[in-house]
């Protein structure tokens, strides 16, 4: 460690859960609708309204809680979490305080120092909970006005807890990384950091060996963290800060109550946030409009079918079944599940799954981030792509001459391989032509004849590119072994 | 003319689908009656007069075309003003929602307009249904139609004297520990709080979400039964109404009781607090039972001492949340004094707040605030919570013996106004024998049981076991056939 200190950090992550409608009423929750248009007498907590749960939103909390290997409660229940703010219209949130639906469970994840391996993350719990609406504050010169709207006020979070697991701003991140992966996998929650579908609050502080004992500084939680990016660059930020700060003041935890700082993400640094003058009393009570909720083994079973593979086993499975390496399953699984889908279905096809990984690490993506696309968008189907690649396992053409036909199949999404061979002029090349071909460059080209006689055999690759002008079918390591040949025999 | 306020709203709901009267001309009869009295004892904070006479027109209409309606179809009755009411404002008496008009309606007030009733007005009430007295209220204070010296009861006050005075035969009100039995007993009408889920709250402007009902008021058992005919029922927009068959209240009223075991609660028949001459009411209906063919039984509800103190708990901890959502912000009243430069959002709250509420309303939100806060949530709301489970459990035990249990609605008969203001616990424990059906989530009714000796009225209550209104109402109505109150119209002019 090249530094004197152990940075520990616990992880906030508030997901959006993809529901039709809020968490306790019927309004939808889509994105980016004008103010305050996707309102109804309970999300605006007018006097008289009531909530009524989203059966939908349960169900997605349960399969989330099971992905994440989470206990799930077989009782869970609903409180008030009190405290003022406007864009909170009833001046509560209804959450879950003591019987959240999901308690403890774990997230393994690739270490993202040492591959192959993985880290795990502890949970402590995730809870549902309903969104608050967001407030707007014209800061302008003269101006003291602020706008509320409250479209996204009850829309369903699954918050979800950390242990203080992480050792690493990049270990943060990665842990990030595969939760959101895993959520979409799950289909449950879009992930859009943007449009605030997932936000991250961090708590960090530092242990210190000093003088043989451990000190730990005061815990920080930082908030504003819009992007997996920020969150790595904070953390790091915060740690040397309060290293710096513990030099300077000696303070540490316990001196001074939980602070709060805000991410300047163009500045590069955290700033404290405005204090509370006096410490949260939320003063959690059971929603007495709502009835404590039971989980019945039925709909364990419904949830447990419907997670399906996570990242993890697709990651296992293509190492394992496959004989890819960790690094290539990784890229694969980290695409999502759509892309593994098409994966699957190449191999099912009669793709190899080496050339497959590669085709699709390089070809495939390089053309999706080309033209911005998904791969449900990508214009080759994958039983297309898989013919394309047995035909090159079967030596009827060449990688290089492959290229040519994935670029055929890009330009002309109907056509198909036997179209675009005979369209590309690609046949295969007569053993006694192929001979003739190489007989005729070595003799025009009898300095390199001389250096292979040497010994450089790297000079034969001087060859290729002129065989290919007289016949782009040929296959360049037949070319070479032909001409070693000839060499040895005839020259 | 008929004197059409001295008839049931069941006799005035079949006379209109008889057609032997409009609606309009009952509608316009009781506005009459409003015009000349309600200023004088202030029963409804709002009057609109001119909706429901189009509303009454469109009854009779339906009528005239040969639809069949309701038994209720082309009734009047009032709201009181905390049911929200669709395009109408709705205050709960309280000023922070001065100018608030909901944009819909409550599920009971759908029902009702569905149901052919006609609404005339919103009765006045305590503040978000906070006190026992009716002078609670931001609009004004309302008076008992038989002593105007006197207190209506409340928080239905304006829902009780609306009937008692004859301005409306039916009451829409609601009772979060005795806030429609009380004023009905004061007031000499009939006022029932159904089982805990059995109507729909969706609209009801929340005091105590656990404890909140909505009941009936009106001259007449029958009246009662017919009203939560309509009211009763699941609402999904409800989660705590239950889901359960309604059975038909007005089949049974005259079966006979023979054979019945009636319980009397020792613990309320003999608190010190009881007026010898509502003690003597109690007997009365005691010896009218047992006259026909019913046993009667000492029960015991042993805790009944803590229950005022659980229930001054448990309903300010849901109302400190519940109100907390009038900050002037989205709504109602905000407060014109300048906000404080350094903290402008929260001292606009706080002024709109301190402004908004009444003083009742004020000590009860502390009050909840500071039961709920760290440190004290166990010691107060939790400890309330298992004596709220110590009082059902009264009940049940009580409910074993027994088929129904007879007690007072209240200690006294009506007081004097301002008598109780300065002494909230003295308010407090005029809830003292209602409260418990709160707690447990059962049904009672308050019944007119004659007058004392300054002409004041008397009453009684029975209880019964959860969702067994149909017996609760049986016996209600053989004591009201056996004479134990005569139908009567406070005499203002």
């Amino acid at each position: 460690m090249s530094v004197p200190y152990q940075v520990v950090i616990g992880l906030e992550v508030h997901v959006q859960l993809s529901t039709q409608s809020k968490l306790f009423c019927g309004c939808p929750t889509v994105f980016g609708a004008e103010s305050n248009t996707q309102v109804c007498p309970v999300c605006l907590g007018l006097p008289g309204a009531l909530p009524v749960m989203n059966q939908r939103a349960i169900e997605l909390a349960i399969q989330t809680g099971l992905a994440l290997n989470c206990e799930i409660a077989s009782v869970t229940k609903w409180d008030r979490k009190n405290y003022f703010y406007p864009d909170l219209p009833k001046g509560y949130q209804i959450s879950q305080f003591d019987q959240p639906i999901c308690g403890e469970g774990h997230l393994d994840f690739p270490d993202p120092e040492n591959e192959g391996e993985s880290l795990r993350v502890r949970l402590i719990r995730a809870h549902l909970e309903e969104d608050a609406g967001k407030s707007m504050h014209d800061e302008a010169a003269g101006k003291a006005d602020s706008r509320i709207d409250l479209n996204r006020t009850g829309t369903p979070l699954l918050e979800i807890v950390s242990y203080p697991d992480l050792r690493s701003a990049v270990a943060a991140k990665a842990y990030l990384t595969e939760l959101r992966l895993l959520l979409t996998y799950l289909g449950v929650s879009d992930c859009n950091m943007q449009e605030g579908s997932l936000r991250v609050d961090a708590n960090v502080n530092l242990h210190i060996e000093h003088n043989g004992k451990t000190i730990a500084t005061p815990i920080v939680e930082i908030k504003n963290l819009n992007s997996f990016r920020a969150v790595e660059r904070a953390l790091e930020y915060e740690s040397k800060r309060q290293f710096s700060q513990w030099q300077q003041t000696g303070a540490v935890m316990g001196d001074s109550p939980k602070q709060t700082r805000g991410w300047d993400d163009a500045a590069g640094v955290t700033l404290p946030q405005r204090e509370k003058e006096e410490s949260a009393d939320y003063r959690y009570f059971p929603d007495p409009d709502l009835i404590p909720l039971q989980i019945t083994d039925a709909q364990l079973q419904r949830a447990q079918s419907a997670v399906g593979e996570t990242p993890l086993m697709v990651r296992r499975r293509l190492q394992r079944d496959h004989e890819l390496k960790a690094y290539d399953a990784d890229v694969i699984a980290s695409q999502g599940r759509a892309m593994v889908s098409y994966f699957d279905e190449a191999l099912t096809k009669g793709a190899s799954a080496k050339r497959l990984s590669s085709w699709m690490q390089q070809d495939v993506m390089r053309t999706l981030n080309e033209n911005n696309w998904t791969i449900t968008e990508f214009p080759i189907a994958a039983n297309k792509l898989a013919s394309l690649l047995v035909a090159i396992d079967d030596g009827q053409l060449d990688n290089s001459r492959g290229k040519n036909v994935f670029q055929y199949f890009l330009d002309r999404p109907a056509s198909d391989l036997e179209e675009a061979i005979k369209s590309l002029g690609i046949a295969s090349v007569d053993q006694a032509e192929l001979e003739q071909l190489c007989r005729e460059l070595l003799a025009e080209n009898p300095k390199i004849v001389a250096q292979v006689k040497e010994g450089n055999v790297k000079g034969l690759g001087a060859l290729i590119g002129p065989a290919k002008k007289r016949n782009p079918n040929i296959d360049p390591n037949l070319v070479r072994t032909i001409c070693q040949q000839l060499i040895d025999t005839e020259f | 003319m008929t004197r059409l306020e001295l008839q049931s709203a069941t006799e005035l709901g079949r006379k209109i689908a008889a057609r032997e009267i409009s609606s309009r001309e009952t509608t316009q009869y009781f506005l009459d009656r409003v015009e000349a009295l309600n200023s004088r004892i202030f029963a409804l904070n709002l009057v609109d007069g001119q909706r429901a006479l189009e509303l009454s027109d469109n009854i009779d209409k339906r009528l005239q075309a040969g639809e069949s309606l309701s038994p209720l179809a082309g009734v009047p009755m009032a709201i009181k003003d905390v049911l929200c009411t669709r395009g109408i404002a709705t205050t709960c008496g309280s000023r922070i929602l001065n100018g608030f008009v909901p944009p819909y309606d409550a599920t009971a007030v759908e029902k009702l307009l569905s149901a052919g009733l006609v609404p005339i007005g919103k009765s006045n009430m305590d503040e978000f249904a906070m006190g026992g007295s009716t002078e609670n209220s931001a609009y004004g204070v309302t008076r008992n139609p038989w002593n105007l010296a006197c207190t209506p009861g409340g928080s239905s006050g304006g829902a009780a004297a609306a009937v008692a005075a004859g301005l409306a035969p039916i009451s829409i009100g609601t009772d979060t520990g005795g806030s429609v039995r009380q004023p009905a007993a004061l007031c000499g009408v009939c006022g029932m709080k159904p089982t805990y889920g059995r109507i729909s709250r969706y609209g009801l402007v929340a005091f105590a979400s656990s404890l909140d009902q909505i009941g009936p008021l009106a001259h007449r058992v029958e009246d009662i039964a017919s009203t939560l005919q309509i009211l009763a029922g699941y609402d999904q927009r409800d989660s705590t109404s239950l889901n359960e068959p309604v059975p038909e209240y007005c089949k049974q009223l005259d079966a006979p009781i023979k054979g019945l075991r009636v319980g009397v609660i020792r613990e309320h028949l003999e608190h010190e607090s009881l007026d010898p001459e509502v003690r003597a009411a109690v007997e009365r209906a005691q010896l009218l039972l047992e006259d026909m063919g019913v046993t009667m039984v000492d029960v015991h509800l042993p805790h009944t001492k803590y229950s005022v103190p659980a229930y001054y708990l448990i309903a300010p901890c849901e109302a400190s949340s519940n109100l907390a959502r009038y900050e002037g912000t989205h709504y109602g009243f905000r407060s014109s004094a300048a906000p404080q430069a350094d903290s402008p959002l929260e001292s606009m709250m706080v002024n709109s707040r301190s402004e908004g509420f009444g003083n009742e309303v004020k000590r009860r939100i502390m009050l909840g605030t500071f039961a709920l806060s760290a440190g004290y949530y166990d010691a107060y709301y939790k400890k309330a919570l298992r004596v709220r489970r110590l009082i059902a459990q009264d009940y049940r035990s009580a409910f074993d013996k027994v088929d129904v249990v007879l007690g007072p609605t209240t200690p006294t008969p009506a007081f004097k106004l301002g008598e109780k203001l300065d002494d909230p616990v003295q308010m407090y424990l005029c809830d003292l024998f209602t409260v418990g059906a709160n707690l447990a989530g059962l049904p009672g009714i308050s019944l007119p049981a004659g007058q004392d000796e300054t002409g004041l009225p008397l009453a009684v209550q029975l209880q019964a076991p959860a969702l067994d209104e149909v017996q609760l109402l049986n016996v209600a109505y053989q004591l009201q056939t056996a004479g134990l109150f005569q139908q009567q119209v406070a005499e203002l002019s």
